[in-house]
């Protein structure tokens, strides 16, 4: 599908001012930008800091509980027929979700930098709950900004980050979901911007958020990789994982990236389907700029956003990381999508086969493996991503399978 | 053509006037199609009538970063009513075709600026009669993107500089300025906090050495008082949020306007333009 040349490597990006191709950059108002080059700076030495890996590899081990493992998914491969499935459990690491690895890094670079106050947006809670957990760990205040329709379709992680000593402020702007979360989050951070650090849960946002977020979950390929030399003696040939902002999939797909054998799909999600209302922004959206990068966005003809639609509120969002429009434009990635209904089958297919109750946001990536996998030969390695689990689901997807949860 | 003068000289002109007049600017911001494309239109019109200067109008977008409530919900019905980029450069068309000298400046965010095509917005904004732009989410590290193709189509691209900038970093945001410095009274949104005006006339004095242009301040200013505050050491006073809240509070329950709406607008501008002439400043070369 590219016209483009191909680079030597997919995996030097961005360029010095934050562009991965023409996507990217630092779109924001001015009073941020002494911030937000003040991050670039602390976060590049933190980089060459043999002492903040070490925070890392410490924080990693014994509080998340890394290295998550790699499942080989028997029953799931019987049923399918086709690839030989394996897991990566990112829901299995604390607070239930591979949103941890990014707020891991980003509250130790908080640190790093003397910010006492953190904030951050969220949509299905996860990135939020994460944030609270590790702001309680490390003594820190935080202030979570969540859509009001969110608030009230997660409800238990909001209480989760109540307990947590959080303070979530519903966003009753907009279309009070996780765009307008992010946008609400921005407004904080122009106005209290001396001691405040903005811990964006995804690949997007400014330079060098996408950068350094997907850097931090990277140990999820870094680990795969390993993972498969030990299980397999070889790599895999396929890598599945969702998308709404893209980081799990990045985290996943980045190490990979220069392996050219490697079949690799991004799953968005498609909503009611991509002719009603959807949340897929490569697949049906086209460039702008938002949140201080230029990626796809879905929106009109006169540039404003349009609202998103995904059952799963992770990924409710009208845009994608800078680096996957890139990765899309170059034909590297391959970008797909899984409607509402195929996510809820495929939730209750993984549910019953391996006992392993997916987040609604990896049940899309399931739904795609569904339907790659019997096509795929018996010997051919598939790695998908269960990038959270899905207690925080339940009501839910109960009110979709119109069962009473009492 | 309407066009009488290059773009960047009617913002000029109109600054020299005030200074031959001895006081600071006054300059006013509403929102295009807020609450109806002809209603804004009115309001702009009356605008220079009752007092205003320069007059800012607001390109809607559904996601606006560094707005307060009041701004947010004025783009908000102003899109619920139709109201888009070529629909707001149509009313400026139609305000310059009775007003050659009042400087128009259209201030919103990149991304209906971005799909509308960047020579294709320049070209058709100078043909309407827009003599500057003011995008908040681009930095002078985005210049490539609209700044400099604006300079070169003769529109003034106004650049904001603010509580942050230091000296540093002032030079950057000053460089490929023209028209006037937007000085952001306050680290935060419009139509929040009232800022410290001693601060600000600091502040202001500090970028007047780095600069020969007008520096003009807004964000908080609510009053005619304020306006006055300002106006000692600036020279010029935006006053935006407090202008749509006048006018929400006339509109009726399905926000639309009402018969005092329009009046409601221009009483505050005049007691805003008061405050701006009550101080005497001494007439510059």
């Amino acid at each position: 599908m590219s016209a483009q040349a191909q680079p030597n490597s997919y995996r030097t990006g961005p360029d010095e001012r934050g562009h991965f191709g023409q996507f990217g950059g630092r779109f924001v108002a001015e009073t941020l930008m002494p911030n937000i080059l003040e991050l670039e700076k602390a976060y590049e030495e933190a980089r060459n800091d043999p002492s903040f890996h070490a925070d890392m590899a410490y924080f990693s081990t014994h509080y998340i509980g890394r290295p998550s493992p790699l499942y080989f998914a028997e029953r799931m491969t019987e049923h399918l027929g086709g690839a030989k499935i394996y897991f990566k459990r990112e829901e299995l690491n604390h607070t239930g979700a591979h949103k941890v690895n990014n707020v891991l890094g980003q509250i130790l670079l908080a640190r790093r930098m003397g910010k006492k106050r953190i904030i951050a947006e969220t949509g299905a809670g996860q990135h939020g709950v994460a944030t609270a957990t590790l702001c309680a760990r490390f003594g820190l205040e935080c202030i979570v900004y969540m859509g009001a329709v969110d608030v009230e379709r997660q409800k238990p992680n909001v209480f989760r980050m109540n307990m947590l000593g959080a303070k979530v402020v519903p966003v009753q702007s907009g279309t009070r979901t996780l765009k307008d979360a992010m946008n609400e989050a921005l407004r904080d951070w122009v106005t209290n911007v001396a001691d405040t650090f903005y811990c964006i849960g995804t690949v997007a946002g400014p330079h060098p958020y996408p950068a350094m977020v997907r850097d931090f979950q990277c140990v999820i390929g870094q680990e795969t990789r390993e993972q498969m030399m030990q299980a397999e003696g070889r790599l895999p040939d396929s890598l599945v994982a969702c998308i709404g902002g893209g980081s799990n999939a990045i985290g996943l797909f980045h190490p990979f990236l220069d392996d050219k054998d490697v079949e690799i799909y991004g799953v968005e999600a498609a909503g009611h389907g991509l002719s009603n209302l959807h949340a897929a922004s490569l697949s049906g959206g086209r460039p702008g700029v938002l949140h201080g990068n230029r990626t796809y966005l879905l929106m009109n003809q006169d540039g404003q956003i349009a609202d998103a639609h995904s059952i799963s509120a992770g990924l409710d969002y009208p845009g994608i990381g800078p680096e996957h429009a890139w990765l899309h434009e170059m034909g590297r990635v391959q970008y797909i999508s899984a409607t509402d209904d195929e996510a809820l089958d495929a939730f209750q297919l993984c549910s019953r086969l391996e006992g392993i109750l997916p987040a609604l946001e990896p049940a899309h990536a399931l739904a795609k493996v569904i339907e790659l996998a019997p096509k795929k030969p018996k010997d051919h390695l598939m790695v998908v991503n269960i990038s959270g689990r899905g207690d925080k689901d339940l009501f839910q997807i109960a009110e979709h399978l119109q069962e009473k949860i009492v | 053509m309407l066009k009488t003068q290059p773009m960047t000289q009617r913002i000029e002109a109109r600054f020299q006037k005030c200074r031959a007049e001895g006081r600071a600017a006054l300059v006013t911001y509403v929102m295009a199609g807020d609450p109806d494309p002809e209603t804004s239109l009115a309001i702009l019109k009356s605008l220079p009538k009752a007092g205003a200067d320069i007059v800012e109008f607001g390109l809607p977008f559904t996601d606006p970063m560094a707005d307060g409530p009041a701004i947010q919900a004025a783009g908000l019905r102003a899109l619920k009513v139709g109201q888009d980029t070529v629909k707001t450069l149509d009313l400026i068309r139609r305000f310059r075709a009775e007003d050659q000298d009042t400087p128009v400046i259209l201030m919103g965010y990149f991304n209906p600026i971005y799909v509308y095509g960047v020579d294709r917005f320049l070209n058709d904004a100078k043909d309407a009669g827009v003599d500057g732009l003011i995008v908040v989410d681009l930095p002078p590290e985005e210049d490539d993107e609209l700044c400099l193709p604006a300079l070169k189509a003769g529109l003034a691209f106004i650049r904001l500089a603010t509580p942050t900038t230091d000296d540093k970093r002032l030079p950057a945001v000053l460089t490929n300025t023209a028209g006037f410095v937007y000085y952001v009274s306050i680290t935060g949104i419009t139509g929040a906090a009232t800022p410290d005006f001693g601060k600000v006339a600091t502040a202001v004095e500090r970028i007047k050495r780095h600069t020969p242009l007008p520096v003009v301040v807004g964000f908080g200013v609510k009053s005619g008082a304020h306006a006055a505050a300002v106006a000692q050491g600036a020279d010029g006073v935006v006053v935006g949020s407090a202008l749509i809240d006048a006018l929400k509070g006339t509109l009726d329950a399905e926000d639309r306007a009402t018969a005092g709406s329009i009046e409601a607008v221009t009483k505050l501008v005049k007691e805003l333009s008061e405050g701006v002439r009550s101080v005497a400043k001494r007439a510059a070369a």
